[in-house]
């Protein structure tokens, strides 16, 4: 009798456990709704996505400008740090000593874990005062590019060597076998196989830099515009409430939970496109 | 290991991706540690600052992270490893609550941590009152690193061999008994190498905590006091505080030996456990 109770205590325990965490998406999702629900009517919803003016004491709303720089800036970055992490892995899996290859992963997995703020910080002393020499103000859109760019790619590269590692031990001996050269091997038998995979753990790096804020706050610039250059200063969505959530209040605080509705959908359609593709995540 | 004729081009173009990957990365290591190495005494982690925080320590941040770190893991060590449990003991992986869950953890995990701030800051700080609080902040940090936690602990409870629960079920253990005395245990390295890598992640964020614990550099007195974070102070330093500089590159440093302890901690840990694994199986 007491041990079907203890079952059901521990049985009860566990479920619920699990329906907190199961359902924690839903508030989540709802309170972003509810707060930018004032701007959620299909007119004013269409007014703040395709308007480029955001001047919240006159009463303008518009995410545009926002939208395009965080999608170009995270687009750039991982354009840069894509081919990048791919070719390192193939650098350290098919043509460094297995000597150097084991030194560099755990380097790896440790720059991965560098908080961005640090990253955002050396963007700041160093990359924005060297791009300042050339092209003032600095601060700009090429900037955050690189600092992302830099962040991700250690993402990049783990979740590359991830998937080359069970092709190799399946196909490697094989390739060898007839002689292929190393980028032969990785082109024609590697790559084919672990390509899904890839390009699926690279798409969620999209996420990452789309998501990014203060290291983006630190190097951008901070200014509402179409980017003219990759030299102009540019705002983020994400920057964008790091900076005015603190003083901002009606419509505007609505604006701020609108752009965040905006960002969490943009990372629910990647996400669904990845699931879709049935690339493991 | 020679490289083949064949094979020069591949070479040349892959070691210039190499080597353009791990430059910026060491220099920007390096250029850290010149700027913050200077001045870093055990002073500088235990006094309180002064001067809008240019001079003086660090002392107040590292309590408040490690209480921020405290109330984030009292969350998610037993909703995570409830959730795990459940996942692993009662239903199959391929069930509709199973896919359930692992979607909306999913979803949750890649969500941008400026959402998490939203969130926390009109739920935990405002609805509930909290205001900026240690409290809200490490709950917060729960939210968004919970899918984490979950992931790597229902990972490592999955691995425990057959073996075991076919000993326990032998054994006639009851299912508390199998999970207290079989399974924890089993997958405990692989639990707190979760944990660890949960704290890792946590230590990391710097947005959710600028609105949710707030930036006072007081040592907080309770854990509904706002308490500023390392990563925070570092934002803080670097941005809104003229000179402030070398006090950022200085506490980028600590953070960052923060979490390469952290790192190296859990490598560690999981070497043990494969081996351990390794043993009980062969």
């Amino acid at each position: 009798m007491s041990r079907q109770r203890n079952e059901f205590w521990l049985y009860f325990t566990l479920a619920s456990a699990a329906g907190l965490a199961g359902l924690l998406l839903i508030p989540v999702v709802l309170l972003l709704i509810l707060e930018s629900l004032p701007l959620l009517a299909p007119a004013a919803l269409w007014e703040s996505l395709t308007s480029a003016a955001w001047h919240p004491r006159a009463g303008e709303f518009g995410l545009l400008a926002m939208m395009v720089a965080s999608l170009l800036i995270s687009a750039l970055a991982l354009a840069l740090a894509a081919p990048l992490g791919i070719l390192y892995a193939v650098w350290l899996n098919l043509y460094l000593p297995r000597r150097w290859t084991n030194r560099l992963r755990p380097l790896q997995e440790l720059l991965a874990g560098i908080p961005s703020v640090v990253y955002g910080l050396w963007g700041l002393v160093v990359l924005v005062p060297m791009i300042n020499s050339y092209a003032p103000p600095g601060a700009s859109l090429l900037a955050a590019v690189l600092v992302l760019a830099l962040m991700i790619l250690p993402f990049s590269a783990l979740v590359t060597d991830a998937a080359l590692q069970a092709p190799i031990r399946h196909r490697m001996s094989a390739a060898q076998a007839l002689a292929v050269s190393r980028w032969g091997t990785f082109r024609r038998v590697l790559w084919p196989e672990a390509r899904a995979t890839i390009i699926g753990g690279i798409v969620l790096q999209f996420g990452r830099a789309l998501g990014e804020t203060l290291a983006v706050v630190m190097v951008a610039g901070n200014v509402v515009q179409f980017p003219g250059s990759l030299f102009d200063p540019v705002r983020t969505l994400t920057a964008n409430i790091a900076l005015e959530m603190s003083y901002a209040t009606g419509t505007h605080h609505t604006a701020l939970f609108l752009s965040g509705l905006v960002l969490m959908l943009i990372t629910l359609i990647l996400m669904f496109q990845i699931n879709r593709r049935g690339v493991a995540i | 290991m020679t490289i083949d004729r064949r094979d020069y081009g591949g070479f040349v173009l892959c070691s210039v991706a190499g080597i353009t990957v791990i430059v910026p990365l060491v220099w920007m290591i390096l250029a850290l540690a010149q700027s913050g190495l200077p001045g870093l005494e055990w002073e500088f982690l235990v006094a309180a600052p002064s001067q809008s925080g240019r001079a003086g320590g660090i002392g107040p941040m590292i309590v408040s992270t490690a209480l921020i770190l405290g109330v984030c893991l009292a969350a998610i060590i037993p909703v995570g490893l409830g959730t795990s449990l459940y996942l692993s003991q009662y239903v199959s992986s391929t069930s509709p609550q199973a896919s359930w869950l692992g979607y909306s953890l999913d979803v949750l995990a890649g969500t941008p941590s400026i959402v998490f701030a939203l969130f926390g800051y009109q739920f935990f700080a405002i609805t509930l009152g909290l205001g900026f609080s240690i409290l809200a902040g490490g709950l917060t940090l729960a939210c968004m690193t919970l899918p984490l936690m979950v992931r790597t602990s229902e990972q490592a409870l999955r691995a425990v061999p057959l073996e075991l629960h076919q000993a326990g079920e032998a054994l006639a253990l009851s299912r508390p008994g199998m999970i207290w005395h079989v399974l924890l245990p089993a997958a405990m390295p692989g639990i707190v190498a979760g944990t660890i890598l949960s704290i890792g992640r946590a230590l990391a964020e710097t947005a959710v905590l600028l609105f949710t614990a707030g930036y006072v550099m007081r040592l907080p007195g309770s854990l509904l006091d706002s308490g500023r974070a390392l990563s925070v102070h570092i934002f803080d330093m670097a941005m809104n505080v003229p000179g402030g500089m070398p006090v950022a590159s200085r506490t980028a440093l600590v953070l960052l030996t923060l979490v390469i302890l952290i790192n190296i901690g859990v490598r560690r840990m999981l070497l043990h456990h494969k081996r351990i694994y390794y043993e009980q199986t062969n």
